[in-house]
Order: structure tokens, then C-alpha cells, then sequence
């Protein structure tokens, strides 16, 4: 081996030089940054490594776990008894709805019955606790204290009391790496509320959200909730996601439409993992499909149009 | 002998090392990869560990920590923090590349003239993050992010004095001896 910048004498040099070294590990480095950015095709890998890393990450966030359970040890009795009171009087507001719910799910599955449609969709929950911030910088990305071994896969949304606030994203044994809806990266289905119009709601970084494909005769104005529309296979309908803010009709052909996420987003610490029970019906293919009369194809044709739910953000 | 040679033995000085331990080696970087580990959430300036422990060794030792070291902790570091895998592998690579080709002329310098090429080569190593991650599609972390590689740069000395304390030989009181 020879140093950068210094030759040694031909016989004795062993092996490559310096700068062809450098060469050859910026080629492996990007071939595998490449491989894992644009086709993820590394997290099998990532997973197998993360064996050997994880007893070192632990270790490291040991004296991080302690600093939070000493501040939760010293809060004072004050602050207790008052978010003590507010817990009560919130349990109470639930249980009321929650005897109103009950009813009404009953009556749903009365009316489901009737009208000999499917049952819906049975939800799968799980309670979990956000313990901090990624340390990947470049992405809006959270650790959550539930993993694998308690059932939590790829794909599922994460929700606070008020609303979504993101998907998982990479799966640990025992934490999970939530991808926040505010990334830029990260996309939700959606559907208005009110007129069950549908879009992607695309995350904005540090901008606000923004609604795609929405076309210009669009009925939206600001203040229509959006929530989940469900047709990616992997989040429920009907989780509520953001409020339109902002309404920009310029005579394009796509509105611009801007959101606020509902969910505190960037501030929740409970939160639910929210998947289906069961997992959902698999997507029919495009060669299945056999037109059967002239209207069909119309509708295929018709259907076809409908923005379809960005693969991407699904993943 | 200057009280500063005794803190930071350099080329200048005339006092003898005794060469590093392979072990102990290995372990300081593993105890840098450690440090990483822990999660300090978004918090500007923490120090990046393995770069500096790496750029160390990179000066003092280039011909036992070089390139292949630099890329398989970088890896390391990428899967421990969820960034993209070859982020920091490629930031390290690029960073021993020079840190060795500086390694004969850095000596020469003291400790906080030694810092001060090592801050170009941290902040080319992150500027080289930034771009992939960029090209990757992700958002600007904003500037605060760069402030790591300045901490980074104030903590050569110290680390440079710990990592070196195992190397020292005995204070031997011998007026006598030839060197």
C-alpha cells in the first residue's frame, strides 16, 4: 500500500494505487446508494446488518431512555393532578360517544346486512409512543417503540387523536421508522370529505401540503376535510388527514390546492398503528380483465382517467 | 520540551510514541460508531464521531486505516441512522482519501493548525451528502446541518490527546540515552 501523494519506488508497490482505490470505492458507494434510493432493492441487506448494529444501538440509547424516564420520575405532583383531571374529563367525553358509536356501528351492520353488502373492514390497533426524531436529517422521519415482534409491518398508518400523521416505513424488531406525511417523499390517497372527489395529498417539506390532480372544475373550497380514501390496499378509509387552506384557481388545468395536516403532526407522542386484520384483497391485473360489452369498455375508459393512488407514497 | 509538544506530540517534538495497539484501534472507532448511535433527535452540531476518530487514524496510521475501514463504517452508520446506504460510506471514503494524503504533512503542525485542515475535509465530506441526498430527492436540512463538521473541528485537539494518551511511553529520566 502506498500513501495519496506519494510514490513508492516500483518494486516495492503492492496492490492498487491510492487514487484507483478511491475510484473503486466511490463506484461500489454509489452503485449501492443508487441500488437502495431509486429501487430499494438494499432493505433485505439493511435488515440482515441492523443484527449487528443493533446491540451497539441500544447500548447508545440506554442513557437517552434514562434521562426520559428520570424527567417523567420528577414531574411534579401539580402537573400530574392536572393532566390527571384533563384524562378523566376526556374519558368521559369518549365514553359518551363511544355508547353512541356502539349503537350506530350496530345499526351499520343491520343496514350493511340488509342491503347484502360486504362487512367492513375489521381494524387491527396498536398503541405506540414516539421516542425521537430519526437521526436522518434529510427525511421527516420518526422512531416509534413498537417493532416487529409486536406485529407492525411496512405500509401501515399511524394515527394521533386528531388524525393521521404518517406511515411506516422500515421495520425494526422492536422500534419502526414512521415516515412523516409532511415529507416530501410521502404521499396519502385522499378523497374530499364532502364531495368524495379523489387526489393525492403530496407532503411539502417545509411548505405546506399540496393536493394533486385535482381538475379545474373541481368542487373544493378551503375548509373541505380530506381523509384517507383508502384505495392503495393499505390505509383505512376515512382516517381524517388535512383541511384545505388554500384554493388557487388560475385556469390551469389541475387546481393548486394547498392543505394543513389535522394531526399534530410533528408534536403527537401517542399514537395508533392502524392496519387491516386481514390483509387486503389483491389487486386484480390488467390482462384479467375481460370487457364483456361495449359499455364496459366505456367505463374502463372512464376509469382509466381517475388519478390513480400514487404507487410511491404506498409503498 | 514545550508544554504543548507534551500535550500533542508532532514531528517538531522530540518525544517518541509507541505505535498503536491494533486493538485499541478498533475499539476507539467502535466506541465512535457508539457515540453516533445515540439518538440526539434533531439537535444541530453533534459531532460526527466516526468521521473524526476516522480522520485520526486516517493521519496517524494511513497505512493500517484507510479506505476500506472508511467505507464499512460507513455503511454502518448508514443502516444505524436509516439514511440511504452508501451515503456516509461515500462521504468516508472520500474523506480518508485525504486525510491519509495529508497524513505526512499534518504532523507538522499543532494541534489547532491540524484542525484547521481537517474542517475542509469534514465539510467536503457532508457537502458530499448533501448533493447525493439532494439528487436523491430528499429537502435541504438547512444550514445549521454544517455546524457538526465546525464541533467536529473544535474537538480534534482533546480527541487527539485521548486517543494518543496509550501511546506514550514512560517519562524514562535519562539524560544519557542516544535518542
Amino acid at each position: 500500500m502506498s500513501l495519496a501523494g506519494h510514490q513508492s519506488p516500483p518494486f516495492f508497490q503492492r496492490g492498487l494505487s491510492p487514487f484507483a482505490r478511491l475510484l473503486v470505492f466511490v463506484a461500489l458507494s454509489l452503485f449501492i446508494l443508487v441500488a437502495d434510493l431509486r429501487f430499494r432493492y438494499l432493505e433485505v441487506v439493511r435488515q440482515g446488518l441492523s443484527v449487528v448494529t443493533h446491540p451497539l444501538q441500544l447500548a447508545a440509547a440506554a442513557p437517552v431512555d434514562f434521562v426520559r424516564n428520570a424527567a417523567v420520575y420528577f414531574a411534579t405532583l401539580v402537573e400530574v393532578q392536572v393532566e390527571n383531571a384533563d384524562l378523566r374529563r376526556s374519558q368521559l367525553e369518549a365514553a359518551q360517544r363511544l355508547l353512541r358509536f356502539e349503537q350506530i356501528e350496530r345499526e351499520n351492520q343491520e343496514l350493511r346486512r340488509l342491503l347484502m353488502m360486504s362487512r367492513s373492514v375489521a381494524v387491527h390497533s396498536l398503541a405506540a409512543e414516539i421516542l425521537y426524531d430519526a437521526p436522518d436529517p434529510f427525511a421527516r422521519t420518526v422512531i416509534i417503540d413498537k417493532g416487529g415482534h409486536h406485529g407492525v409491518a411496512t405500509g401501515l398508518a399511524v394515527v394521533d387523536a386528531n388524525g393521521m400523521i404518517g406511515q411506516v416505513t422500515r421495520v425494526y424488531p422492536i422500534q419502526s421508522e414512521v415516515t412523516l406525511i409532511t415529507d416530501k417523499e410521502q404521499s396519502v390517497p385522499v378523497q374530499v370529505e364532502r364531495t368524495g372527489q379523489r387526489g393525492v395529498l403530496v407532503g411539502g417539506g417545509k411548505g405546506p401540503m399540496e393536493l394533486r390532480h385535482m381538475p379545474a372544475e373541481s368542487d373544493i373550497v378551503a375548509g373541505d376535510r380530506l381523509v384517507t380514501s383508502g384505495l392503495d390496499g393499505f390505509f383505512l378509509a376515512g382516517l381524517p388527514v388535512a383541511e384545505v387552506t388554500l384554493v388557487v384557481r388560475d385556469g390551469e388545468v389541475f387546481l393548486t390546492v394547498f392543505g394543513e395536516p389535522l394531526a399534530r403532526v410533528e408534536r403527537a407522542i401517542q399514537v395508533l398503528v392502524l392496519g387491516r386484520a386481514e390483509p387486503a384483497p389483491s389487486r386484480p391485473r390488467a390482462s384479467e380483465a375481460i370487457p364483456i360489452s361495449a359499455d364496459d369498455l366505456v367505463d374502463e375508459a372512464q376509469a382509466s382517467v381517475e388519478p390513480e393512488p400514487d404507487a410511491e407514497g404506498a409503498q | 520540551m514545550e508544554q504543548s509538544e507534551l500535550m500533542q506530540p508532532t514531528h517538531r517534538s522530540n518525544r517518541i510514541l509507541q505505535p498503536a495497539r491494533n486493538w485499541f484501534i478498533y475499539l476507539s472507532l467502535l466506541i465512535a460508531l457508539g457515540l453516533t448511535y445515540i439518538p440526539t433527535g434533531r439537535l444541530p452540531g453533534v459531532p460526527d464521531w466516526v468521521a473524526l476518530v476516522l480522520a485520526f487514524w486516517c493521519v496517524r496510521e494511513p497505512l493500517r486505516v484507510g479506505m476500506g475501514m472508511g467505507f464499512v463504517l460507513g455503511l454502518l452508520v448508514d443502516i444505524g441512522q436509516g439514511a440511504a446506504m452508501g451515503q456516509h460510506a461515500l462521504a468516508y471514503v472520500v474523506l480518508c482519501f485525504f486525510a491519509s494524503a495529508l497524513s505526512r504533512r499534518m504532523l507538522w503542525f499543532s494541534a489547532w493548525q491540524q484542525a484547521m485542515h481537517i474542517l475542509p475535509l469534514l465539510l467536503l465530506a457532508q457537502s458530499i451528502m448533501v448533493l447525493v441526498r439532494l439528487i436523491g430527492g430528499a429537502e435541504f436540512p438547512g444550514w445549521w446541518y454544517f455546524l457538526s463538521s465546525f464541533s467536529s473541528a473544535l474537538l480534534w485537539a482533546p480527541l487527539g490527546f485521548l486517543l494518543l494518551l496509550p501511546q506514550y511511553q514512560p517519562v524514562d529520566r535519562d539524560d544519557n540515552r542516544p535518542i
